[in-house]
């Protein structure tokens, strides 16, 4: 009995002493106790594939791909004729809407009605997306300009307040310069919301009361 | 005749019950320590391909959970960055830095940074996200406070005795939904209730969970469909 309890002493240690408590660090994948129906053979987001050569899951497009996505029509569309959405709603449709260009200039207005709704998504989008660069009011003074980033753009510049819309609109998209695109990131809808918000911003810094109507100058005295 | 079996042989009877005993005891204690993902999983904290640091981008930078995760909030997926979302800011920042080569590397090439998969469910598991996202769940709730480490780690189990846990009791957890990605929330955050007093995290989530109508689903077909 005495060397049983001894061995048996000394397995529980070594045990414990290989296994270690729960929550330890470990490198080791998880071990799988029942790995029944686990991992199917399917690409899932993301994941590696062993059927392509170059082995990852998820395809680009082919060039020359037609999207076919649809938005429902009704959402966008603002006041000016050349906003009005060309065709009939295809995500990818070379309109306005999609591209910020009217013809082959860039176009001003937003496509979209300017809403309070649309201010806080855009403002939410901003936080997310500029802030970290731009600044909270724009000025260009973001955290990663004090990691030596010289050159961030002041939206509070004359150019960039003279900047038609869609020309915003295109560097959220696909970049200018050092910046690179966000149109991966960030959907169209939201971009218009971000073109919003930011003229807001302008508007929060280079305002004058002459913009205000003649009762709500009476206001801030 | 002479005995076959000797004195000492009386007490085998009991010895062995004893010991077959405690063995038996020994066993099942040491499966349900260790056979459950509260071992297996939690504490998986994997060699990363670059030396990527939450705790820099996020407490020091103060960048968004979803300026990287951007589909956390759209999709059932959360998403792994693009090489192109670090290249935003690499492009400019520690450009030449050597442990940052393997994102230049796939900039260049086009290959995926091939990062090393932490959480995942099993494939018969239906998890969704923006369901728990737009909902008030916090990442805090499921991934620990990600914000801190320098190297993810399994923080829950992510067992299906944890989902239902908290599907039981949603209230535990939720919270405003413009402060789901703010990992150091408290319920005190958000000032004093109507009685002057600080709020409580129950009071918080009761509340929501009535606003909401919040019903997460506990029966078989929810999770596995
Ligand atoms: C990683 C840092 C970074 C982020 C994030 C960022 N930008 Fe920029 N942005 C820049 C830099 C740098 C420039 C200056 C580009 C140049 O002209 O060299 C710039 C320029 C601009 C300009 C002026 C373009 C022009 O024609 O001169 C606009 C408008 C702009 N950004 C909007 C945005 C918006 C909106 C977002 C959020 C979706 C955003 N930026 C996010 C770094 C950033
Ligand atoms: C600068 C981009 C960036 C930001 C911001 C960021 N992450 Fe990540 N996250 C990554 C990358 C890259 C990985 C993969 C490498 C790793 O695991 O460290 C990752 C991995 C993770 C994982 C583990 C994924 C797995 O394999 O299971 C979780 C969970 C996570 N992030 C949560 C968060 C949360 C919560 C926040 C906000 C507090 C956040 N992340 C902010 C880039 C980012
Ligand atoms: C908003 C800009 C920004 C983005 C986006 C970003 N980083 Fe960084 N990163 C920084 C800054 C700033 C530092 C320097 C921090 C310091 O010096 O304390 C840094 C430091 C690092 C370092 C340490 C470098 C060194 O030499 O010490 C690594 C590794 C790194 N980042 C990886 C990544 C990866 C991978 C991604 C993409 C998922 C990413 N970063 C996205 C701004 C960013
Ligand atoms: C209700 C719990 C829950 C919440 C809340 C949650 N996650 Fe997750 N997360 C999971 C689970 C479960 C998985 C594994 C999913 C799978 O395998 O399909 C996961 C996986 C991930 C992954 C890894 C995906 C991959 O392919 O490597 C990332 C990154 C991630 N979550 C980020 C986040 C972020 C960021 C947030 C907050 C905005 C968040 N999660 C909120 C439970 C949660
Ligand atoms: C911290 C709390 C929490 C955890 C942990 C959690 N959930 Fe949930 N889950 C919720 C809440 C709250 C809802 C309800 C959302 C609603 O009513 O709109 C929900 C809803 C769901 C739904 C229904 C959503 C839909 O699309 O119909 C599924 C499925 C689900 N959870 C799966 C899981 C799985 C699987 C896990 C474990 C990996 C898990 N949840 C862990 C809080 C949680
Ligand atoms: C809240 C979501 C949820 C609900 C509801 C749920 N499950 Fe699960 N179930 C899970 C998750 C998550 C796992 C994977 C656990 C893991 O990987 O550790 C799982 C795993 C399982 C497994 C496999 C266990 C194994 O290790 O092989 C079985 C069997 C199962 N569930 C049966 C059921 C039955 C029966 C019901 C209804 C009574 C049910 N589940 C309800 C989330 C759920």
């Amino acid at each position: 009995m005495k060397y049983f309890f001894l061995a048996f002493a000394a397995v529980v240690l070594a045990v414990v002493l290989i296994a270690g408590p729960r929550g330890y660090k470990s490198t080791n994948r998880p071990f799988e106790f029942f790995p029944d129906m686990d991992r199917q053979p399917k690409v899932k987001a993301q994941t590696e594939s062993v059927f392509f050569a170059d082995g990852i899951g998820p395809r680009q497009a082919v060039p020359g791909t037609v999207p076919l996505g649809w938005d429902i029509p009704a959402k966008a569309g603002g006041d000016k004729p050349e906003m009005q959405r060309a065709t009939n709603g295809y995500t990818a449709a070379p309109d306005y809407f999609n591209t910020g260009k009217m013809g082959d200039r860039w176009g001003d207005g937003l496509p979209v009605p300017a809403t309070a709704a649309l201010m806080k998504r855009g403002q939410d989008r901003y936080v997310i997306n500029c802030q970290i660069c731009h600044g909270a009011n724009g000025g260009g003074n973001g955290v990663t300009s004090k990691y030596g980033w010289v050159g961030i753009a002041n939206y509070h510049d004359q150019r960039i307040v003279d900047m038609a819309d869609g020309e915003i609109f295109n560097t959220i998209a696909n970049g200018k310069n050092t910046m690179y695109g966000y149109g991966g990131n960030i959907t169209v809808a939201d971009r218009w919301a971000i073109v919003a918000y930011v003229r807001a911003l302008q508007k929060a810094q280079l305002g004058r009361p002459s913009d205000l109507t003649p009762e709500q100058q009476a206001n801030l005295k | 005749m002479a005995n076959i079996f000797p004195k000492w042989t009386n007490h085998l009877p009991i010895q062995i019950l004893v010991a077959g005993g405690v063995l038996f005891i020994s066993v099942i204690a040491g499966m349900t320590y260790y056979f459950t993902p509260k071992y297996t999983r939690v504490g998986y904290q994997p060699v990363q391909p670059v030396p990527f640091s939450h705790s820099i981008h996020v407490n020091q930078l103060g960048l968004d959970c979803r300026y990287c995760h951007s589909q956390v909030e759209n999709a059932a997926h959360s998403n792994l960055p693009t090489t192109q979302t670090c290249m935003n800011c690499h492009s400019q920042i520690k450009l030449n830095s050597p442990r940052l080569a393997t994102v230049r590397d796939s900039w260049k090439t086009g290959q995926p940074i091939a990062w090393v998969r932490i959480h995942e469910a099993p494939d018969y598991v239906y998890f969704n996200h923006s369901a728990h996202v737009n909902r008030g769940v916090s990442c805090v709730s499921c991934h620990g406070q990600i914000n801190n480490m320098a190297v993810v780690w399994h923080h829950e189990p992510q067992s299906m005795d944890w989902c239902l846990t908290c599907h039981r009791a949603p209230e535990n957890h939720l919270r405003p939904v413009n402060q789901v990605t703010n990992l150091n929330w408290k319920p005190e955050d958000e000032g004093p209730g109507k009685d002057g007093k600080l709020r409580t995290q129950q009071e918080i989530g009761e509340q929501l969970k009535v606003a909401w109508n919040v019903n997460p689903p506990v029966t078989c077909a929810g999770c596995h469909r």
